[in-house]
């Protein structure tokens, strides 16, 4: 019997897409632009800040407001945000989300909050975007391959979200989980992780005034690609920490088990706090590669966020618990 | 036109635009758009182009044994060639996009990565041991090497080849099954394996 599997580096990421769409194109006028492509092929690798248009089907937020933990750094555009994801319900390149995404349906959307809290139950997201007001936060993503954005982000703080729920003196974790449904999500028809993808952080950290609950970007409602209509987002770890499309909130007693570390325990951990000491052990996490920069920059201790959160792992050992 | 016209005129240049082709690709593909990781894109696509090319080198001999057609061997330095050229470029690609940080060549991080990272170390094995082979791809050398120490040298590819797959590998495992590099393993395994059957085969042979 032959058993298909997903590779990871497919065929279609080395021989760039858009491409290959056009291949007949190509080959006529290949010989026509030879002489046009040797002047412009180089000059285009340069920095290119065009922000595309937004999605003008999107509902809008008004009144964002401003916050002081946004940075002032230029952001990624909103193209660079929208069409390079890692997504693994979607597809394992990085184009694949903003391609399958649109399967997803973002409304009617509920999460279910349970375990060690005084008012479990299911929420309706139209309520839930109606619990504190939306503001506009321009974080520093860095994701754990090395490469980062800028991003302003819509959302409010967790803390606001969880109170909500009354949690116990039991709850010393908070787990989430994304929605397992094949017909929204093709990717999840290959074991490429095991679905649900399930994220969890210490209660401390979800009630740190940086950590957001995601509800859109560039001031318009979360882009399915991105994480509709529910997300964590939590500047100061590595992304894939910031699960998406999230159905599911438990509160716990026990350090819940992340799908990475689940998927391989020697590369990804549970704190995933962004380290330039702690390489990864294929790759430096040293330095990292804005996008859109052609040069690489050097990591900072917790993303640039170390005076917030270093606190928060005083005496700890970040190289046991990376 | 005569054999040596035809060669001259119509297969080298034919073979001279298929290998400047993945070029004229990648430089086309990110002219018509760039995408939001370009470095990626053409890190991958010279990576990739190079194991390519490493491959159709092997198989040019195996090809030469069972088609009878030992004017292939006329092509085979070319393609070498451009197999280092693409390996040239995507070596480059690496050093210059990760190790000039900040402004600031970073050389201790250069020599960490090529010293303590599997699949660094592979790469860099494979690209390395292919520079003798192309200093020494002349005529002359050939000459003041003689064929049977030329042959010898030049065995150095099944290395690179072997190293270039397990880079490739290493790259993408862990995480993921890596169905390509297992690919490439096996079209490795299939090239090499061929020659060791027809070296005892041969032996075997003048023995009786």
């Amino acid at each position: 019997m032959l058993i298909k599997k997903a590779a990871d580096i497919r065929e279609s990421e080395v021989t760039p897409k858009e491409l290959f769409l056009r291949r007949r194109e190509f080959i006529a006028a290949a010989g026509v632009t030879a002489a046009a492509v040797a002047t412009n092929g180089f000059g285009v690798l340069s920095d290119e800040g065009d922000v595309a248009a937004q999605n003008p089907n999107a509902q809008k937020f008004s009144d964002l407001k401003k916050s002081e933990f946004s940075t002032d750094e230029k952001l990624n555009s909103y193209k660079d945000v929208t069409t390079y994801n890692n997504f693994y319900e979607f597809g394992l390149d990085k184009g694949d989300p903003a391609q399958y995404a649109k399967a997803l349906r973002p409304r009617p959307w509920s999460v279910v909050v349970e375990g060690q809290c005084g008012k479990p139950g299911t929420y309706n997201i139209e309520d839930i975007m109606k619990w504190a007001p939306i503001e506009e936060r321009i974080y520093r993503m860095r994701c754990v391959e090395a490469w980062s954005m800028v991003i302003p982000w819509n959302g409010y703080p967790m803390s606001a979200f969880l109170k909500r729920f009354e949690p116990t003196s039991k709850a010393k974790f908070v787990e989430f989980k994304t929605l397992v449904d094949q017909k929204q999500m093709p990717g999840q028809t290959e074991p490429a992780l095991q679905w649900p993808y399930t994220e969890g952080l210490r209660m401390d950290e979800a009630m740190h005034p940086l950590t957001l609950v995601g509800l859109g970007l560039y001031g318009e409602v979360m882009p399915n690609q991105n994480g509709a209509p529910i997300r964590l987002v939590v500047p100061w770890k590595y992304g894939f920490k910031g699960i998406k499309s999230i159905v599911r909130v438990r509160f716990v007693e026990n350090e819940p088990l992340n799908t990475w570390k689940q998927q391989q325990s020697s590369e990804y951990g549970f704190y995933a706090n962004v380290n330039p000491q702690v390489d990864h052990p294929r790759w430096s996490q040293g330095s990292e590669r804005r996008l859109g920069e052609f040069f690489r920059r050097k990591t900072l201790m917790f993303n640039g966020y170390a005076d917030q959160v270093q606190s928060l792992y005083a005496g700890m050992d970040l190289r046991k618990n990376y | 036109m005569t054999a040596t016209q035809w060669r001259r005129r119509v297969f080298k240049p034919a073979v001279w635009i298929a290998c400047l082709a993945p070029l004229a690709y990648l430089i086309y593909s990110l002219y018509l758009d760039l995408g939001v990781n370009p470095i990626e894109t053409v890190t991958n696509f010279t990576g990739i182009t190079t194991l390519r090319l490493i491959m159709i080198t092997l198989a040019i001999t195996p090809l030469r044994w069972l088609t009878g057609i030992n004017q292939l061997v006329n092509y085979r330095r070319l393609i070498g060639l451009f197999a280092f050229f693409y390996g040239s470029l995507h070596f480059i690609t690496y050093v210059v996009t990760t190790f000039i940080v900040d402004g600031q060549f970073d050389t201790k991080g250069l020599w960490a990565d090529l010293a303590t990272r599997p699949y660094i170390t592979a790469g860099f094995t494979a690209f390395v041991l292919m520079i003798p082979l192309v200093i020494t791809s002349t005529a002359g050398w050939i000459r003041r090497l003689g064929g049977k120490r030329w042959n010898l040298l030049h065995r150095l590819i099944y290395i690179t080849a072997m190293a270039a797959v397990l880079h490739y590998y290493w790259k993408v495992s862990v995480k993921l099954p890596p169905v390509n590099p297992r690919n490439y393993a096996i079209l490795v395994a299939a090239l090499l394996g061929f020659r060791l059957w027809r070296h005892f085969a041969k032996r075997r042979a003048s023995e009786v």
